[in-house]
């Protein structure tokens, strides 16, 4: 069993496909709900979920006397990562399975990225 | 046999079955030790063990047999000198346990699997892998084709084409593509993903004169193919489009020179490719499951079935295209489809037809040298001239360039002439 992260980015701030009236948010959360159960009871769901703007973000370096924090992302860019989830999988297929799910639900595209088998996780 | 031809013929056949139980050898040693670079090391290593012995005692009566208990012994040897081999022997257990000489005996289970080399082709050619990279490894791993080889027939140094290797089989291993043949569900796409790489491999080919040989390698891993799955209608249609094509490959060029279909020696066409190519269709059109490979292979079985360009039943080749457009509705279809209703309606109907499509295929210099040849039946030689240059500027192979450009100088030259008539 392996571990994939299934990521979806923001382009300037807008996440495409996202929805815009409350009759579509509610349609689109109980899409997301009824995906995340089933991740649940399937034993996939590892953890997930939306993200804060990259304006809520603060990167911390190391440097002689601790660490130095300055406010914003890593990364300067148009894009960036708006929610994830990571989950269980056997195969690449099985993660892609989830993820094509994931792309149902939201409408948006998504990366998938195998973690190496280091420190907790598994291959 | 003894002297020096003897030897060089002996080794010469050795090459050969190389070649022909490397890919069944690796497909068995990768579902084995479930990791492809193992099974190509320790494949090449029981080649040269087998090289020596061979040569001395014959080619023995199972030779793919052979290779793949001497590389399983071998890879088991290598892998217990490491902690870490010996951990994966542990976890593989006893899939991975040594087998007696094979001089002697060669196991039931070491006979090449045909599922072993099936699943290798869903690895090789999966959607997750990116095009390029899933043609040179179908070809190293499938096809036993060198590294060089494979990097020759791109175009690229050997390096590049060693490092793409290495990338393509890092993805495999690092995201876990699994080695298997794909659950019903999922088998039509990724057939279909298996299908664009043979026929990318094939179209490879038909480029640059040493590309060559990859055109019979793709016809070669297509045959397979319809022997490892001989329910998929699909894949004999790309089996039959293949050899039609191929079958008038030695008639499309002359001198060098490119050589149309509409002037082509009938005569020179390979009639026992043809042969097989119409027979498949004929199986296919009984089937009776239509798919894009199969309406292709159909509109070439009604050009090799022609004697002549004029007598080709286009209306036949018109209506296979209107089907071919309702599953594939792509712009190169739509090209392809305008141009043989220029010989069935004439050319005006046919211009329409292209200028419909033109904005979606501007980069594409077959557009464009179609348009040429219309306006041209038109007359209208100042619109065709410039058609025929911008196809020049945007022609892909040198031999294409050359065609193009005496079509542009015949143009010029015609035009010069006083009307005679």
């Amino acid at each position: 069993m392996g571990q994939y992260l299934l990521s979806t980015y923001a382009v300037e701030g807008e996440v495409a496909g996202a929805p815009s009236s409350p009759e579509e948010m509610k349609q689109f959360m109980d899409r997301v709900v009824t995906l995340e159960d089933e991740m649940e009871a399937t034993g996939t769901f590892v953890f997930g979920g939306a993200l804060h703007d990259p304006d809520a973000a603060t990167v911390l370096r190391a440097a002689e006397g601790g660490a130095v924090m300055t406010d914003g992302p890593f990364v300067e860019s148009k894009e960036h990562i708006a929610g994830f989830y990571i989950i269980n999988a056997v195969d690449l297929d099985a993660a892609l399975g989830w993820a094509r799910k994931v792309v149902d639900a939201i409408d948006h595209p998504i990366e998938v990225r195998p973690f190496r088998a280091t420190g907790r996780v598994q291959a | 046999m003894t002297g020096p031809v003897a030897a060089r013929a002996e080794a010469t056949t050795v090459e050969r079955v190389f070649r022909e139980v490397y890919g069944q050898a690796v497909a068995t040693l990768t579902r084995i030790f479930r990791d492809i670079t193992i099974a190509e090391e320790a494949v090449q290593e029981a080649f040269v063990v087998a090289t020596d012995r061979w040569l001395r005692d014959g080619i023995p009566p199972n030779p793919a047999g052979w290779i793949v208990t001497t590389a399983r012994n071998r890879a088991i040897d290598d892998l217990r000198r490491s902690a870490r081999g010996r951990e994966l022997l542990e976890q593989l257990g006893a899939v991975a346990a040594t087998s007696p000489d094979p001089g002697t005996d060669v196991s039931e289970e070491d006979g090449p699997v045909r599922d072993d080399q099936l699943r290798l082709i869903f690895t090789c050619c999966h959607p997750a892998l990116r095009p390029e990279h899933a043609v040179a490894l179908t070809l190293r791993l499938l096809g036993g084709l060198s590294v060089d080889e494979v990097a020759r027939s791109f175009l690229v140094s050997e390096s590049a084409m060693a490092k793409r290797l290495v990338r393509a089989k890092y993805k495999i291993k690092a995201a876990n593509i699994p080695y298997r043949v794909p659950a019903e569900a999922d088998l039509p796409e990724r057939l279909r993903s298996v299908l664009s790489v043979l026929y990318l491999i094939f179209n490879t080919g038909l480029g640059e004169p040493e590309r060559g040989p990859l055109r019979s390698e793709a016809i070669r891993l297509a045959r397979a193919l319809v022997g490892l799955m001989p329910d998929e209608p699909e894949a004999a249609g790309l089996l039959a489009l293949m050899l039609l094509d191929e079958s008038r490959a030695s008639a499309r060029t002359s001198g060098g020179e490119l050589v149309l279909l509409r002037d082509q020696d009938r005569s020179a066409w390979d009639r026992t490719m043809i042969e097989e190519g119409h027979a498949i269709v004929r199986a296919c059109i009984r089937r009776d499951r239509p798919g894009p490979y199969q309406l292709q292979a159909a509109i070439q079985a009604v050009h090799c079935d022609a004697d002549s360009f004029e007598t080709t039943d286009w209306s036949q080749i018109v209506a296979l295209y209107d089907q071919l457009i309702s599953v594939a509705p792509t712009p190169v279809v739509a090209l392809n489809r305008a141009i043989a209703i220029a010989e069935l309606e004439g050319p005006g109907a046919a211009l329409t037809t292209l200028d419909a499509i033109a904005s979606d295929l501007e980069n594409y210099h077959l557009l464009h040298a179609a348009r040429g040849t219309i306006l041209r039946r038109l007359r209208r030689r100042d619109e065709a001239r410039a058609a025929f240059e911008r196809a020049v500027r945007l022609a892909t192979t040198e031999a294409d360039r050359r065609f193009l450009a005496q079509q542009v100088d015949d143009l010029i030259e015609g035009g010069q002439r006083p009307a005679a008539s």
